[in-house]
């Protein structure tokens, strides 16, 4: 895999929706611990939505597009903070690789770095706040170290970052959104934020290396 | 101890979890369709007179499960609209983007917003694009839950009680045709002027869950509860109707705090599970506690107005009030679930 095209993003989001389709419960019984039960049916939900509008719109015809339609439809179905959070991420990104086909490392890594930011920017949070944001800084860090023009093995290196930061949330003590509430009681559970995103990058290396 | 075993067993007058919210809209619309409208794509509720010319337009909204608040409280004297999202989780911006829009009258829109991470997001992308309109648009945050203690490492206090009083108290001034920024600050006033704290006998089962939102021993309550089944800040011994009475007053009069000769408006509100009879000697209690600190109850409600589903438990609301917030309480009101005249 040199570069990161739109069949790859197509790919990458149904990968995505099946990931976290089979593991909803799973987000759901960390989201009972610490939150309020729902994160697995809401972003459930959320990739229903994308691929509702994937088949009925006409499809996306660029990498943008493709951002665009995948944020709006998880704006406006996934609710909660994960929709406007998750939602900002495909739109921050969408404007990010505004006019590109494809996107080689560097160009995805800013892509992406976008969308973190805009993550940040509306929620707030920094690393070890216990959030999605621990789980997807240290990953991106890891992509953006990885050897130079390793596509593939760069977002499997921040696939996995992306899990062992996520499992790396439980001794946390949770500093912003509802867990923040349960002040030292949030000790001891892992983040369900930190590994919606985790199985988001899951998705997008089993992309890579099917293309690889 | 042993951990309790779940059964997976869930007892509810539902057909099926991902129609509650569906079901129980076309229930209010069947109820309800004389001075209510109801919109399903994308969800809201509104009052069938709506747009009303010159009336600032007043939308709230948040997760389902605590009715009778927001869809309850729409109609004249309180909310022009309300957007409803899946239970317990915020509604998402167009709702809110297209309820506002149903409601423009022309003197803009105040948007009520309990302070949880997801509603403040969404209500804020809504206002974006409200004013991307050339829509006036402000907003009220309530945050009245003095269980979240230190709002530097929390995402703040909760919304809670005080949002009921908000809408009853902003809908009736929205009546009298007062600016969209007076409102507002109407509305910042009541904001710091109102404190909360609630505890749970029971926990509740979200539907889609199926299982309880946390495990309570027996012989235990769940001290400072939000409204959302989330565990609250810490668990104590089952004690007696006056001993949580006076936990939970000892939290809310030393927060703002509330002062010797001040008038207040006393609310005892049942979380969903709790009978009026249990609320009756809760307010009791607190009404004596009030007394002696010197605190003179000029108005009160009592009954289940916010809620949590199911859940056993109680929250207490005091406002400071004056003249013009006493005037603006017992203005009529007409909403199914609020009414005076």
């Amino acid at each position: 895999m040199e570069t990161f095209k739109l069949e790859d993003a197509r790919s990458w989001i149904n990968a995505a929706a099946l990931l976290i389709a089979e593991n909803a419960r799973m987000l759901t019984e960390l989201d009972t611990a610490i939150g309020d039960g729902d994160h697995g049916e809401n972003m459930m939900r959320g990739f229903k939505a994308v691929e509702k509008k994937l088949q009925t719109g006409g499809p996306p015809t660029d990498l943008p597009g493709l951002f665009k339609l995948v944020g709006m439809a998880l704006l406006s179905s996934v609710g909660g903070a994960a929709g406007p959070l998750y939602g900002g991420f495909f739109l921050a990104m969408s404007k990010a690789c505004a006019g590109k086909q494809t996107l080689n490392k560097t160009e995805l890594e800013q892509v992406l770095a976008e969308g973190l930011a805009d993550i940040q920017r509306r929620g707030k949070a920094e690393l070890r706040d216990k959030t999605m944001v621990d789980a997807l800084a240290p990953a991106l860090q890891a992509f953006r170290t990885f050897p130079d023009g390793d596509l593939a093995g760069a977002l499997m290196a921040a696939a996995e970052q992306a899990r062992c930061s996520a499992e790396a949330t439980i001794p946390l003590q949770a500093r912003k959104g509802r867990a923040s509430y349960l002040a030292e009681r949030s000790i001891g559970h892992q983040d369900p934020g930190a590994t919606s995103a985790w199985l988001l990058l899951q998705a997008l290396a089993s992309v890579s290396n099917a293309t690889a | 101890m042993p951990e309790l075993v779940h059964t997976g067993v869930m007892k509810k007058l539902i057909n099926s979890p991902q129609d509650v919210v569906r079901e129980e809209l076309e229930g209010m619309e069947a109820a309800h369709g004389d001075r209510l409208r109801i919109n399903y794509d994308p969800v809201y509720i509104v009052r069938k007179d709506a747009p009303i010319k010159g009336k600032v337009g007043l939308v709230s909204g948040g997760g389902s499960g605590h009715e009778p608040m927001h869809g309850g409280y729409v109609g004249k004297g309180m909310l022009d609209a309300a957007c409803p999202g899946q239970v317990f989780t915020s509604p998402t911006p167009d709702q809110m983007y297209e309820a506002s829009k149903a409601v423009n009258g022309g003197a803009g829109i105040l948007h009520i917003v309990k302070n949880y991470t997801g509603d403040v997001m969404n209500f804020d992308l809504a206002k974006e694009m409200l004013q991307a309109d050339g829509v006036a648009v402000e907003s009220v945050l309530t945050d009245d839950d003095v269980a979240v203690e230190n709002s530097l490492y929390t995402a703040g206090r909760r919304g809670v009680g005080l949002t009921v009083l908000m809408e009853k108290l902003l809908g009736a001034a929205a009546e009298q045709r007062i600016s969209l920024a007076e409102i507002k600050k109407l509305g910042d006033f009541i904001r710091n002027s109102g404190r909360s704290m609630g505890m749970a006998l029971t926990a509740c089962t979200v539907p889609h869950a199926g299982n309880p939102s946390f495990e309570l021993p027996e012989d235990e309550i769940e001290l400072g509860i939000g409204i959302h089944g989330e565990p609250g800040r810490r668990r104590v011994k089952l004690a007696s109707a006056d001993e949580i009475t006076e936990m939970l007053m000892d939290a809310i009069v030393s927060d703002l705090p509330f002062k010797k000769g001040d008038d207040v408006l006393l609310f005892v509100n049942g979380m969903g599970g709790t009978p009026l009879i249990e609320l009756y000697i809760i307010y009791r209690k607190a009404a004596q506690i009030a007394k002696q600190r010197g605190l003179n109850i000029v108005r009160n409600l009592v009954g289940t107005y916010i809620t949590s589903l199911e859940m056993a438990g109680t929250s207490i609301t005091l406002l400071k009030m004056n003249d013009q917030l006493c005037k603006l309480w017992d203005a009529p009101v007409d909403t199914p679930g609020l009414r005076w005249s």
